[in-house]
Parts: C-alpha cells; sequence; structure tokens
C-alpha cells in the first residue's frame, strides 16, 4: 500500500479519448499505470505508485487523473 | 586495486627498471628450489593483499630446506578470506646504500608527485620520523616525464657521477611506468646499491586507480586479472553481497559502494559524492559506523528502501544517520519516501530511528514535508557536514 501518493484515476474520462490511456501506460516513468480491463481505461499498479516522481505528465495530459500527494 | 608484488614487479620489469633476481613459488617444494637456485639467503613473501600482513607474510631465511618450512607457514595465511596468490621468493643482496622512492598525487598541489630517501622504509613513515632525509618533486600529468626532474631529485639525495646517473634513470622509468599505466600510488621501498656501483630494486608496492581499470584493461589482461577482479583487501561479507544485489536489481541510482564495518551508526549517506566526508565526519565526531554505503543518481524510492532496511537490520545497528552532500541533484524527497518506508515496513517509528535526516538536494520543499509527517526534522545545507555527523553521533550516545 502507497504511504506517500495517491493516483485517483476516472475511467470514464480516460476512455472518450482514443489512445489516451495507452499513451498514460507509455509515458509514466514509474510504471503507475497499466492497461484495464475494458478497452480505453487503465489501473494503478499500487507497488509504484510510492515511486511517482511528481512529473505530473499524466495530469497534463487527462483530467482523468489526480496525483494527490499524501504528506500535504 | 592493488597489485601482488610479483604483478608490480612484472610492471617495472617492462620499462627494465633492474630488479633483484626472484621468482614465484606456488608450493612449498617450489619456494625451495628456487631458494636453492638462487643461493644464499632469500626472503619469502607470501603474495597477500589484505591489510596488516605486512610482518606475517614476510620471512629471511638462509638456505633451501628452511626456505621451504617458511614457504609451508606462508601458504597457510588469511588474507582476507583468500590463500595467497603464491610465495615471492628472492635474492636478498647487501649493498653499501639504500634508498627509497615514492610516487602519488599531491591533492593539495594537484599534481603527481615523487619522494625520495636516503634510507629504506615507506616514505609516509620516513617522512614522520626523518622529515629531514625526504626530498620531494612534483611533475606534470600532462606532459612527458623529464629526466631533469629526476636527476634533481637524485641530486637532492646526494648522488653524482654515475650513482646519479644510474638513479636518475630509475626515477625517469618509474615516473613514467606511473603515468603510463595511471597508477595512484607505486612505492619502492628500498633500492639497494650493490658492490659493482649498480642499483636494485627490491620491495615494490603499486596500486592502480580503480577508475582506469577499463583504459588499462590490456595491461589488466596481460598480468591476468579477470575483469571481475577488483582486488578487495577481503572478501565481500553477506551485508556487502545483499546491499550489491539490491544495487543491481534496480538501475535507478546506486548504492555502491557499500561496505562493512563494526560500529553501532548505520549509515544512509552519498549524493554528489559527499560519502567519503561523511563517514570521516562520522569518526572525527567519535562515532562508529556500521557501514558505509553511497547512495545517490537519484535512486528509486525501493532502493532506498531496501538500502535502509539492509542497514537497519544490521547485527548492532539502532539508527542511521542520512546524510548527503553539500550540493546534491539526488532528490530529498524521494530518499525520504524510501527511508521511511523501509523503517515501518520494519515495525518502527522513524523518529526513533533517524539520528538525522541531512539531505540538501532538489525537493527539499517536499522531503521536509514527508518527514515533519512521521516527527522527524529535515536538515538542509545550512547545517555543515561535520555539524550534521557531530548530531548524529551526540544522538547516538
Amino acid at each position: 500500500m502507497a504511504m506517500f501518493i495517491r493516483v485517483d484515476v476516472d475511467n470514464s474520462v480516460i476512455e472518450k479519448t482514443s489512445g489516451l490511456a495507452q499513451k498514460l501506460v507509455e509515458v509514466c516513468p514509474v510504471k503507475i499505470f497499466k492497461p484495464g480491463s475494458a478497452p480505453n481505461t487503465v489501473e494503478v499498479v499500487e507497488e509504484n505508485v510510492d515511486e511517482c516522481t511528481l512529473c505530473d505528465l499524466c495530469m497534463q495530459a487527462t483530467e482523468g487523473v489526480k496525483v494527490v500527494k499524501l504528506y500535504e | 586495486m592493488r597489485f601482488y608484488e610479483f604483478e608490480a614487479k612484472q610492471l617495472l620489469a617492462k620499462s627494465r627498471i633492474p630488479l633483484v633476481q626472484s621468482e614465484v613459488a606456488n608450493t612449498a617444494e617450489e619456494a625451495e628450489k628456487i631458494a636453492s637456485t638462487i643461493g644464499g639467503p632469500v626472503i619469502l613473501k607470501a603474495q597477500a593483499i589484505a591489510p596488516g600482513l605486512a610482518a606475517a607474510s614476510t620471512r629471511e631465511v638462509s638456505d633451501p630446506g628452511a626456505a621451504k618450512a617458511a614457504a609451508t607457514e606462508l601458504l597457510g595465511i588469511d588474507d582476507g578470506g583468500r590463500k595467497p596468490r603464491g610465495i615471492l621468493v628472492e635474492a636478498r643482496p647487501t649493498g653499501e646504500a639504500v634508498y627509497s622512492l615514492s610516487f602519488t598525487y599531491d591533492g593539495t598541489a594537484k599534481r603527481p608527485v615523487v619522494a625520495a630517501a636516503n634510507m629504506a622504509g615507506k616514505i609516509d613513515d620516513l617522512a614522520d620520523e626523518h622529515p629531514d632525509r625526504i626530498v620531494r618533486r612534483h611533475f606534470s600529468a600532462l606532459f612527458p616525464f623529464s629526466d631533469y626532474i629526476a636527476k634533481e631529485l637524485a641530486k637532492s639525495l646526494s648522488l653524482g657521477g654515475n650513482d646519479l646517473k644510474r638513479m636518475t634513470r630509475i626515477v625517469s622509468g618509474l615516473a613514467r611506468l606511473f603515468l603510463k599505466y595511471d597508477l595512484a600510488d607505486l612505492d619502492i621501498t628500498s633500492i639497494v646499491k650493490l658492490g659493482d656501483g649498480n642499483f636494485v630494486v627490491l620491495d615494490v608496492e603499486a596500486d592502480l586507480e580503480i577508475e582506469a581499470r577499463h583504459r588499462q584493461r590490456p595491461m589488466l589482461d596481460e598480468l591476468g586479472f579477470s575483469k571481475d577482479d577488483l582486488r578487495q583487501v577481503r572478501e565481500p561479507t553477506e551485508f556487502e553481497l545483499e546491499g550489491a544485489r539490491i544495487d543491481a536489481e534496480d538501475p535507478r541510482g546506486i548504492i555502491s559502494p557499500i561496505a562493512e564495518f563494526d560500529g553501532n551508526i548505520g549509515l544512509v549517506i552519498g549524493a554528489g559524492g559527499g560519502s567519503l566526508t561523511l563517514t570521516d565526519a562520522v569518526r572525527k565526531h567519535g562515532g562508529r559506523p556500521a557501514n558505509y554505503a553511497a547512495i545517490g543518481g537519484n535512486p528509486s524510492v525501493d532502493k532506498a528502501r531496501r538500502l535502509t532496511k539492509l542497514v537497519l537490520t544490521k547485527p548492532g545497528v539502532d539508527k542511521i544517520a542520512v546524510m548527503s552532500n553539500v550540493v546534491s541533484n539526488t532528490r530529498a524527497d524521494l530518499v525520504a519516501r524510501g527511508v521511511i518506508k523501509g523503517i515501518t515496513e520494519l515495525g518502527f517509528e522513524p523518529a526513533d530511528k533517524i539520528l538525522i535526516f541531512r539531505v540538501p538536494g532538489a525537493w527539499e520543499a517536499d522531503a521536509a514535508k514527508i518527514l515533519e509527517k512521521y516527527g522527524v526534522e529535515y536538515c538542509d545545507r545550512t547545517v555543515s557536514i561535520s555539524e550534521a555527523a557531530r548530531r548524529a553521533v551526540e544522538k547516538v550516545g
């Protein structure tokens, strides 16, 4: 379980943009996202969440992802 | 990287430095045979590199039978968990004069330096006891070595005539060898002037600059070094092997080198090349480091977590000091996450286990917030390395 970071995913937003889910999986430098079971969705890889470098690439790509610092 | 003496002498022989007659024996019987061939008194030197073995690894004997007995004994000594790499059997000529030479880098002058004395021994030791008998000359690491510098040095030893010419050739040859092979240290602890006027080198210690090992691969191949032979002074411990595994399993950042000591302060240190300074600072303030571990290059949270657990579970360690250099690009927040995570996974409170967290670097504000949440004070670069070490030592008691 992540201690420092929480990543909230709203797949109802992500699936509206074609290819976005795949892009999220590809760009995250610490592999926080993996393809979801439904098309054009992602799941969070919980064991990698605390590795988040807070690069914000995911949040810049979509409003369907929120990265929350649990220490603030 | 320390050379065995027989290897160092191979390098000297390639540079035509006059050497005393010697040969390596791998068995006591071979030692006896070599001693018989040399004739007269011989000295036997177990080829070992662990520190503190100088006296235990050398025997002077007067006949081949005694050489066999001494070799049997020497082949059994413990060279940091290894057996000696054979026995160097050498003639022991007597002479009318003895000298010593040492080549190294002068960190203050930032240039190579050669020192000489008109007596045998390690120049560092002689300089403490007989500073008036040491002469020095700096030279360039960039330009070819000039015989003039060697001649000046030999002249300073009060040598003249043929002695001056012969010693100049030896000093020049060694200086060029020192530069050519990227040596960090080259100590000739005894050069004897024989009855016929010639000089011969008796005792040699040489260290290769470890960062030069790739560039010097052809020379190392010629000497028979395997690629993974870093000439550690002892076999790695389980702690060190586990540290190396953690490092190898995650390419993000580094935690190398890692070494185990017998102290009680766990060190998670490094970033910005400060790990040696930090370790020295802990010692200077009377602390006893339990380990050396240079962590840096932006390690992953997981790498910092695993290192923290490794150090904190080392027998005798109750608390850790997390410290890095004054300037560092390593993210302080990621290190903080890893350290806190490692400690909590072991079931401890971070505030009880962290002596000090002094990691100036990127994302300091986030590091401070993370640590504050767990009741640990964050120290930035306004706390000096020495002060950070002092606080850690004081806390551990």
